[in-house]
């Protein structure tokens, strides 16, 4: 029987792609480990190989399809022995009401790309969720749409457009165009002496790029995860933090460390982590972790112009997702300032980075229950703008923080010790956080669903601060 | 007695398979120079032991981490820099600064937390900074002033200012990854970086031999295609000769170069340390036959300076360490409202 090819997923996150180009025709005779056709995800164009042998009976995806969905079946092979002009078009699973035809479909040879229930993927869902406005566009500003990645890339190319001092260095951010392409284009616009491949070499190259901001540059240092940037946060700490402060301010340190932080799908326990909580703790660093795309390009060409240095934690699982950026010339953020995404007047739900989108959905389920939750985006951590949180908290008297991140010593353990400091007569009811659970992240799919933060959590939490149980 | 088999041939030394720096030749110094030297290797020498005691009268705390007997290595080294380079070094770091042209009165006063310490009084005897002498630290990490000093190297070739980065660490720290992870990217980017390595034979209190499989420190660039030259770091004219080579090097563009410094610290590691890994007797020795503020003396001498103008000289310099002492202690310490200033240059 004819072997159905089906649309791969290419990344724990890809819902669809598209079929750049078949390298195959119909009648061609392939054979395993043979590449039949070139997809694109959102950061890159992955070959895709034959499996089985046989002949290519028919091509129902033509290439330059945009759109096409994880599973959708996009050519058959017929199988030696079998005459490929008799092979039919199926019907794609989904639409398969017929119990049998899926059963059928379900014993076909082909290993059928399933998106499995995930926590992280609970997380990537609820991060489709965008603020209700922000104050700080203009009234009548042009919106586009701009992935977070695209957003990250612009605000780069923005500020080494302005500012010669400015390069780029990491692993892979020159000519693969960035692990996760979030440096797509740079190294095309601006040379390879700006847009440095380094060494697998975190310690080394976070203290040159340390030493190269000592010396009056402005370096961008990506590291390909934070759980990497381990093995240089001595640089981080000791050598960037400290100088100003230690040279009675007369040393600069301009420098910033980017990359994703905090889980991602199935990556598990050394690759899954929120160092949020970490650096927000070094006196002399700024820590920055957005959410939404208009916040992570102002926010990063922030980052970029300040003279001290900026740790910029992004989220792998938000790097694809879409959102309204604000055409203007030169969209710059404050540092340290929080950003209202939804005004309520019950309960505040504070969060940062991915957690966002966890607590605008849990606001979405809260108001069907009749609560009117207030939703607050801390965007910095460090200097943390504790005026807008006593401000919602002295409202609404009731608090929940919603952190993708271990409990213990958290920034959800700071609000509350703020909250209880600066806040204490403006709470009816304690505050209550809601994080990952205290232990490493497991790999299974069902435990680390576990492990993560999700909407229900919260609007349990929610709820009980509001005594509505 | 054996004889030499007659089919031995001369062992030809094995040829490099790329280039290498010439051997240094010792520097031949006028003698106005080597007085220069001599100047400046005492007031090092003299300011170091006033430390010392002001440590001792509880005036300087915490650490403190004393040049006695390298002095050779950076006065040495550091003439043959340009206003153009910069320099940075761990925290044994007091006579490096004096040499960058810091006044020693700013570096005393910072050893004894004041105010008009060159870091106000907030960064203390290993975190010492002066931009606008070059110095890029005193840093107290072992062996993070090798990357932070392979950055600033990557900040004059990205300016091409035509600078070159010095980068000082000891033989403990040569046994960090860091310093690898550097080398590395140092001679893959072609940056204009010398790296000085001051052996003085203990990393605090475990000798080279006890700590590194290879011991010649000048061969640790070997994997990376670094060169290195082995030089005598008690003969400050060795060391300059040396220098103007690395420099030579470097400016032209062939990357870094390593140079190993065989020096000797008389002191404990710290004014805290006891050096009973020692014995009195082999610092003794190497006082008394490989001083190099002797040898440049006697050299003087031989040029035909007189005793007298030495003794001046040296007078000279024991006003000068006895002011910058007198300052450190007068002068206050800092406003407790300078607890909060400069954690970050700008205000959010």
């Amino acid at each position: 029987m004819a072997i159905e090819l089906k649309m791969p997923a290419l990344s724990p996150t890809m819902e669809e792609g598209t079929l750049a180009k078949w390298l195959v025709k119909e009648g061609d005779a392939v054979k395993a480990g043979d590449i039949m056709a070139e997809i694109e995800t959102d950061k890159a164009t992955m070959e895709f190989e034959a499996v089985d042998e046989g002949t290519i009976a028919k091509i129902f995806v033509a290439e330059g399809t945009d759109g096409v969905k994880v599973g959708t079946v996009i050519a058959m092979i017929a199988e030696d022995g079998e005459d490929a002009g008799s092979v039919e078009t199926p019907k794609p699973v989904e639409e398969a009401e017929e119990p049998e035809l899926r059963e059928q479909a379900a014993e076909s040879k082909a290993p059928e790309p399933k998106l499995v229930e995930t926590g992280a993927r609970q997380m990537f869902e609820a991060a489709s969720h965008d603020a209700e406005s922000d104050p700080e566009v203009p009234d009548g500003t042009e919106m586009v749409k701009l992935t977070v990645r695209e957003a990250l890339r612009d605000a780069m190319a923005e500020e080494m457009r302005a500012d010669e001092r400015v390069f780029v260095m990491g692993e892979e951010v020159a000519q693969y165009q960035g692990a996760y392409k979030v440096t797509q284009g740079l190294l095309d616009e601006f040379g390879d002496k700006r847009v440095i491949d380094t060494p697998i070499t975190e310690y080394g190259f976070a203290g040159v790029g340390t030493g190269a901001a000592m010396g009056g540059l402005k370096p961008i240092v990506e590291f390909m995860t934070f759980n990497f940037a381990m093995q240089a946060i001595d640089h981080i700490v000791n050598s960037a933090a400290k100088t100003n402060y230690m040279s009675g301010g007369q040393m600069r340190c301009p420098v910033v460390f980017r990359g994703p932080n905090g889980a991602a799908s199935r990556v598990a326990a050394q690759h899954s982590q929120n160092y949020g909580p970490w650096y927000a703790s070094v006196p002399g660093l700024i820590v920055i972790a957005p959410y939404d795309a208009a916040d992570a390009k102002g926010l990063l060409k922030a980052a970029i112009r300040t003279d001290d240095p900026v740790v910029f934690l992004e989220n792998e699982l938000m790097y694809g997702r879409s959102f309204e950026v604000p055409k203007l010339d030169d969209w710059v953020l404050p540092i340290g300032k929080a950003r209202i995404m939804k005004p309520g007047k019950d309960v505040t739900l504070v969060s940062y980075s991915i957690g966002v989108g966890i607590a605008l959905e849990a606001a979405e389920k809260l108001a069907g229950e009749g609560i009117d939750a207030e939703v607050i985006d801390l965007r910095t951590l460090r200097p943390l703008d504790k005026a807008t949180v006593l401000k919602s908290l002295a409202k609404t008297n009731r608090m929940v923080v919603v952190e993708e991140g271990w409990p213990t010593c958290s920034i959800a353990s700071e609000l509350a010790a703020v909250a209880m400091e600066e806040g204490f007569d403006d709470l009816d009811a304690p505050v209550l956080r809601v994080t990952n659970e205290d232990v490493p992240m497991p790999y299974a799919a069902n435990l680390e669903k576990l492990a993560l933060i999700d909407s229900d959590k919260v609007v349990k939490a929610a709820k009980k601060v509001c005594y509505k149980e | 007695m054996a004889k030499a088999p007659a089919s031995a041939r001369k062992v030809e030394p094995p040829k490099p398979n790329r280039e290498r720096p010439d051997e240094p030749k010792r520097y031949e110094a006028s003698k106005d120079e080597l007085l220069k030297f001599y100047k400046d290797m005492l007031l090092i020498r003299r300011f170091e032991e006033k430390a010392g005691q002001l440590y001792g009268l509880g005036l300087i705390g915490g650490f403190c981490h004393l040049y006695i007997g390298q002095e050779a290595v950076a006065v040495g080294v550091q003439s043959a820099l340009t206003d153009k380079d910069s320099v940075i070094t761990g925290y044994r770091d007091h006579g490096h600064m004096l040499l960058c042209g810091i006044p020693p009165k700013d570096v005393m006063a910072e050893l004894t937390g004041r105010e008009a310490g060159i870091s106000k009084g907030k960064g203390g005897s290993m975190h010492m900074f002066s931009v606008e002498h070059k110095f890029y630290g005193g840093h107290g990490i072992v062996g993070a002033q090798v990357s932070l000093g392979t950055g600033l190297g990557f900040a004059h070739k990205y300016n091409e200012d035509g600078g070159v980065a010095l980068a000082y660490f000891g033989d403990g720290a040569a046994n960090q990854g860091q310093v690898y992870e550097s080398f590395n990217m140092a001679e893959l980017w072609k940056l204009p970086i010398i790296y000085v390595i001051e052996n003085n034979q203990y990393a605090m209190g475990t000798s080279v031999n006890r700590s590194s499989a290879e011991d010649q420190l000048y061969r640790r660039g070997e994997s990376f295609r670094i060169p290195g030259i082995q030089v005598d770091g008690m003969d400050v004219l060795a060391a300059r000769g040396a220098a103007d080579e690395a420099v030579a090097w470097v400016r032209a563009g062939k990357g870094p170069i390593i140079l190993e410094m065989k020096t000797y610290r008389y002191r404990g590691h710290s004014m805290s340390d006891p050096a009973k890994y020692r014995t009195r007797d082999e610092v003794q020795s190497m006082r008394d036959t490989s001083d190099p503020i002797e040898r440049a003396k006697k050299e003087l001498e031989g040029l035909g300076v007189k005793e007298d103008d030495l003794k001046k000289v040296e007078q000279e310099i024991r006003k000068q360490v006895n002011e910058a002492a007198d300052f450190s202690e007068q002068t206050p310490e800092p406003d407790a409202a300078e607890l909060y200033t400069d954690v970050l240059v700008e205000t959010y």
